[in-house]
């Protein structure tokens, strides 16, 4: 018995001084060793609250509209994100702000109504507002340095915001709820419409 | 249970030992302009009386009068308040702001204790009016050099959980006592409207 616990002493001992013999750098965080343009393409959209918030005010406005909607834009959004983003890579420039408050006025305002859209007029939404965000995105991305590989992990990201979010709301069914989705669509319009204010007090 | 007692600081002691001897630059400080412009603007609303009993009486207001006014309020007020920040960031001149302000508590809070019943679209129109000097104050006061979007984000959602709060004081308006509680409040709120705006004439 006693030899037993010493053995387990002596393990744990030994365990220990190769713990203090170890210590090294964790690399744990993504700017020392990057994760691979993939998943910097990921991290750009969940970073980026001037991306996500229209993809997610994109999918409340499919999700209040319904399943078929949901399952159009699921598709579409990250497909129009990454050929919007190809182009931009390829042939873009610049920086598009009033526009993107535009878009986040548009959504939002359209999900704060609760606008009755039919699935063509979303469909065009949908990729408008797609082609034009993944274009940005493409135009701050250097073609020669796997950016295609960053777009790919963007319209990942995309298809994983639109999907989470769409399901949420597609079976909501209590008022109370459906309200809910209105005033974050409320939200999200206000402040684009605040950020359309910003972006002209900046410019004068 | 003793075993226990003697064991937990001795391994805490060895874990601490052995977290102190792996530390490493945390790099934990938040960027300028990033978190901290949400903060800051998530913080504008909640920091001003003023702007906390108007936000209140709304929610108030829109729970005593039930639906649809408990919903369209709070979907309305942020984008018509949303208008009034844009002429303030524009610099678009509009008189009397801290009284706009003070009679909103007023009038918001006096609807209350008065349990005014007006038409849907009257309310609304109050409401809106008063968002107008809310908002104006707001986006004049803006600091430079914060990030637009979070700061807006930020006093955005601010104001959206005030009005939570007041429609969740609201719930209590059921029955003769807490008819009169809310009621009550809505005084509160008309006669810290009064102080605001003795404030702002003299």
């Amino acid at each position: 018995m006693m030899r037993r616990l010493a053995g387990s002493r002596l393990t744990k001992l030994l365990a220990s001084a190769a713990c203090f013999l170890l210590p090294a750098a964790a690399e744990a965080h993504l700017p020392a060793i990057g994760l691979g343009p993939i998943y910097d393409g990921v991290f750009h959209l969940f970073l980026s609250p001037e991306d996500l918030i229209p993809v997610i005010a994109l999918a409340l406005l499919c999700g209040q509209r319904g399943a078929p909607f949901g399952r159009r834009a699921l598709w579409l959004v990250p497909l129009a994100w990454f050929l919007g983003g190809m182009f931009g890579m390829f042939w873009g420039s610049g920086r598009g702000s009033a526009l993107t408050c535009v878009s986040f006025l548009a959504v939002g305002g359209l999900v704060a109504a609760n606008a009755r859209i039919s699935l063509p007029v979303l469909t065009v939404v949908a990729a408008l507002l797609a082609c034009f965000h993944g274009y940005l995105n493409g135009a701050g991305i250097n073609r020669f340095d796997d950016g295609t590989y960053a777009l790919l992990g963007l319209a990942l990201a995309v298809f994983v915001v639109v999907a989470l979010f769409a399901s949420l709301v597609v079976p909501l069914r209590q008022q109370w709820t459906r309200v809910a989705v209105r005033v974050a669509g409320s939200w999200i319009a206000a402040s684009g419409l605040l950020m359309l204010g910003w972006t002209l007090h900046a410019a004068r | 249970m003793k075993r226990w007692r003697g064991m937990a600081p001795r391994r805490l002691l060895a874990a601490l030992v052995i977290m102190l001897c792996h530390v490493q630059a945390a790099d934990a400080h938040i960027l300028k302009g990033e978190a901290v412009s949400f903060l800051s603007g998530f913080k504008h609303p909640i920091s001003g009386l003023d702007h906390v009993v108007a936000m209140v009486a709304v929610g108030l207001w829109g729970a005593q009068l039930g639906a649809p006014a408990i919903w369209i309020l709070p979907v309305a007020f942020p984008l018509v308040m949303a208008v009034g920040g844009m002429l303030g960031l524009l610099g678009v001149p509009l008189p009397g702001i801290e009284l706009g302000i003070a009679a909103s508590a007023i009038m918001l809070g006096g609807a209350v204790m008065l349990r005014l019943r007006p038409p849907l679209a009257l309310a609304a129109l109050m409401v809106g009016f008063f968002a107008i000097f809310h908002g104006y104050a707001h986006g004049s006061e803006l600091p430079a050099g914060e990030n637009g979007l979070l700061y807006s984000l930020g006093f955005v959602i601010a104001t959206g959980c005030l009005h939570a709060c007041g429609i969740t004081i609201g719930l209590v308006n059921r029955g003769t006592w807490g008819k009169r509680a809310v009621r009550f409040a809505g005084a509160a709120i008309a006669l810290t409207g009064v102080f605001f705006l003795r404030k702002a004439i003299a």
